[in-house]
């Protein structure tokens, strides 16, 4: 079969050199309005590259392109669907036809640009349109049941057709098709039916074998819901050209994703990346504790070095220098619109406990409890912050925000054992619900230790806005700051230890 | 200089030289070699431990006869170690031997030549007549400062004047990315992200590296470190820890894996206890199943 007539003129033109060139210079251009930062030389060195490897291998070329481009593995996921967006409907090798022929499931309708050629193809039991959704759906069973990849992206196609309801030039993004595809499948409904279905076949599965199954079935849906995702795309471009497409992928990187407007789906990417970074932190710390500059001469060390250049100072020892760890309080608001932030900090902060000599971590709403006992000789920081949310004893009266009486608690309990060792951080958003501030508490917090901070999560702009006194309290603190993602949060504390 | 002649005639030509050679590329890692030894360019590999980034160095060395040399990143790595050092003592030696009545001037040419140089790994490198691969493993434990001396053909010595590359040796940096490392080194590098592979090719890297085991348990194992490693681990399992549970399972004539084997030998699998631990309730099917350490 051959491609739509607009992409056969496409890929003719794609052979002279000098427009592939060209070609590449756009994707580059829209590399860098999608934030990623493309050098001069890096850009030569795509433009080299690609002389080498020949565009028809589309994996190699990408790859080719992902070499020089990209160096930075979170950037990559940009990086492949502008890829795709850009060169996947150019070329020859549009695989909207190239593997047709060998499609078992009958070529169903394979090319989105060819709306009126679906009754014209033979399509055994059925055309695109003659698919009932009961058979669409007992088809996709099939499919995902066997791992069948091939008939798994024809059905993507049929689904998105049928169910996605893109009409051209409407203007909704590709979530909302997305959606609308993947509410009309039920895979939810579809991975119980797959489960049973294993589980009459096998007999009995234990629960180990149940779970590797559900973890396969899982890992084919997903590809599936891809095929829908990487669907849409295409028909979007279709629709409105890559230009266009490419300026509307640009998504935030999960560090530099806000914490009070997080989508869930954010959340779980922030969780994931929450990890790597601390440990990145801790290690990074730990080396900069080490080597920061030079201490005194090891007299007694240099001379033993200079013995094998027969008395020669020729190698000088220094000593390294150990500068005292800080003690930490952590002070943090967990009522419901900046929790998610108190427990990214928290969770940072015990991350890297071992830069501290101690840390003393206290939740508040309009009470205040200390939390440290959670934390204490548990290896998995995730499972003591959810212990912090569901046990501590925070509310005092309606468990709406008090900071005024929150800090009086701590000043009147804990005040005592502030030192001019111990850093105080109070997280929260100060917005008190116009109860009394008591900011008297944080001068005297602030003349006990020796730094106080407060991190607010919200954006500068909302500062003293509404019953938020962020001011009144950051006059005593010895720095505010605002922490509204994970970029921001690992500068700080990076710069605290 | 570098003779125009290639090394690799093909991406595909690189897949099946691993292959040869035990290991198992995919199109991006044969590609990027590919590509390396096209342009000239070094090689910079990211991604978790474990996933083999050392490990194409090395094959690579072995698929085209060449000598690895390989230079170990530590913190405080200098110039001394990574490029060249003047033998102090062999110097000093040399001085006293000579006594009184010769010209300082014939002492000092003799005493700054190629005998008295110590050749560290980039400088070996550069100066090797016979093909050499350079690793220069775990970039990322360096200085900032540091880096810029890791990636370039050319050494200044002040008293010898500047040495090129006779040829260009394919190099290899691996990081395990602990930091961000600078753009100026990755401006000159291809970049190369190993993640752990996908359950297909790690069945296949389980097949070629435990020559006795069976079709089915290699699926099994691989099935089964698919599912650990989509937990919330402190440090998810490594290819080679896969590969080291692999064998054990042969060693212990297992056939097949229950549930009680697998949280047996999660040791093997597994380098924390909380991530054991988490496993462990992961997988018993009822709280009845204790945990017991297996081997020693």
């Amino acid at each position: 079969m051959t491609p739509a007539a607009a992409n056969g003129a496409t890929a003719d033109r794609i052979e002279s050199t000098d427009t592939l060139f060209e070609l590449l210079q756009g994707f580059v251009q829209d590399l860098r309005t999608a934030g990623l930062p493309v050098s001069l030389s890096e850009n030569i060195d795509a433009a080299i590259a690609v002389k080498h490897i020949p565009i028809e291998d589309r994996n190699a070329f990408k790859y080719a392109l992902a070499a020089t481009l990209v160096k930075n593995n979170s950037h990559w996921k940009t990086f492949e669907t502008l890829f795709e967006v850009y060169f996947s409907l150019r070329g020859r090798e549009y695989s909207l036809g190239s593997d047709g022929d060998d499609d078992p499931f009958d070529n169903p309708d394979y090319d989105p640009n060819e709306e009126g050629q679906d009754g014209e193809r033979g399509m055994g039991e059925g055309g695109g349109q003659g698919l009932s959704p009961e058979e669409l759906a007992e088809l996709l069973f099939q499919a995902l049941m066997k791992g069948d990849e091939q008939l798994m992206r024809a059905l993507a196609r049929q689904a998105v057709k049928r169910y996605a309801g893109m009409e051209p030039g409407r203007p909704v993004g590709g979530t909302y098709y997305l959606y609308r595809t993947l509410r009309n499948l039920d895979l939810d409904g579809m991975m119980e039916r797959l489960m049973e279905q294993s589980r009459q076949e096998a007999g009995e599965l234990t629960s180990l074998e149940e779970r590797l199954e559900r973890d396969e079935f899982e890992s084919r849906i997903d590809k599936l819901k891809k095929e829908i995702e990487a669907e849409i795309r295409r028909r979007l471009v279709a629709d409105r050209g890559a230009e266009a497409m490419a300026k509307t992928l640009r998504k935030p990187l999960p560090e530099d994703v806000d914490f009070m407007h997080a989508s869930r789906e954010e959340m779980a990417n922030l969780r994931k990346a929450i990890y790597p970074l601390t440990r990145k932190l801790a290690v990074r710390l730990a080396r900069k504790r080490r080597h920061q500059r030079r201490g005194q001469l090891d007299f007694r060390r240099t001379v033993r070095h200079s013995l094998s250049y027969g008395g020669v100072p020729a190698e000088l020892v220094f000593r390294h220098p150990r500068p005292a760890k800080p003690e930490i309080m952590v002070v943090a608001d967990i009522s419901g619109s900046v929790a998610a932030f108190a427990r990214f900090t928290l969770h940072l902060v015990y991350a890297i406990s071992g830069q501290f000599s101690k840390v003393r971590a206290f939740v508040f709403i309009d009470g205040l409890d200390e939390v440290t006992k959670f934390f204490e000789g548990v290896d998995d920081i995730t499972q003591a912050v959810h212990r912090v949310n569901t046990e501590a004893d925070v509310v005092w009266v309606d468990g709406h925000s008090d900071y005024g009486h929150a800090l009086e608690v701590f000043w009147d309990n804990y005040g005592k054992e502030i030192s001019s060792k111990s850093t105080v951080m109070v997280l929260g958003d100060a917005r008190n619900n116009y109860h009394a501030s008591q900011a008297w508490i944080m001068k005297e917090i602030n003349q006990k230790a020796r730094k106080l901070f407060w991190l607010n999560p919200e954006p500068k702009a909302y500062w003293d806005t509404g019953d938020s006194i962020v001011g009144e309290y950051g006059a005593h603190c010895d720095g505010v700051f605002e922490v509204r993602n994970l970029r921001q949060l690992e500068k700080f504390v990076d710069n605290l230890v | 200089m570098c003779a125009m002649t290639h090394r690799f005639e093909s991406v595909e030509a690189v897949r099946e030289g691993l292959a040869q050679v035990d290991y198992l590329s995919d199109d991006s890692i044969a590609g990027i070699a590919y590509l390396a030894d096209r342009l000239g360019k070094p090689v910079l590999i990211e991604g978790p431990a474990g996933t083999g980034k050392t490990q194409l160095a090395k094959s690579i060395a072995e698929m085209t006869g060449a000598r690895l040399i390989r230079l170990q990143c530590y913190e405080g790595l200098d110039e001394a170690k990574a490029l060249y050092e003047w033998n102090y003592k062999k110097q000093l030696l040399r001085i006293q031997a000579e006594g009184d009545g010769v010209e300082w001037d014939d002492v000092q040419e003799d005493i700054f030549s190629n005998e008295f140089l110590l050749e560290r790994p980039l400088l070996e490198a550069i100066r090797a007549d016979d093909p050499v691969v350079l690793l220069i493993d775990e970039v990322d434990r360096v200085e900032v400062e540091t880096e810029a001396l890791l990636s370039d053909y050319q050494v200044s010595i002040p008293e010898l004047g500047t040495l090129e590359a006779k040829q260009i040796p394919l190099v290899f940096l691996t990081s395990n990315s602990t930091r961000e490392l600078s753009e100026a080194l990755k401006r000159r590098c291809l970049f190369l992200h190993l993640d752990y592979p996908d359950l297909a090719r790690e069945k296949q890297i389980v097949l070629t590296k435990v020559p006795d085991i069976t079709d089915n348990l290699a699926d099994q194992v691989a099935r089964i470190v698919r599912s650990i490693r989509q937990l919330e681990l402190k440090k998810a399992p490594s290819v080679s820890e896969t590969i080291d549970w692999a064998r054990t399972l042969i060693l212990l004539g297992i056939e097949k894996i229950t549930e009680q084997d697998a949280i047996n030998t999660a040791s093997i699998l597994l380098k924390y206890r909380s991530d054991i631990d988490k496993v462990v309730k992961e997988y018993s099917s009822n709280s009845a199943a204790h945990f017991q350490a297996s081997g020693s």
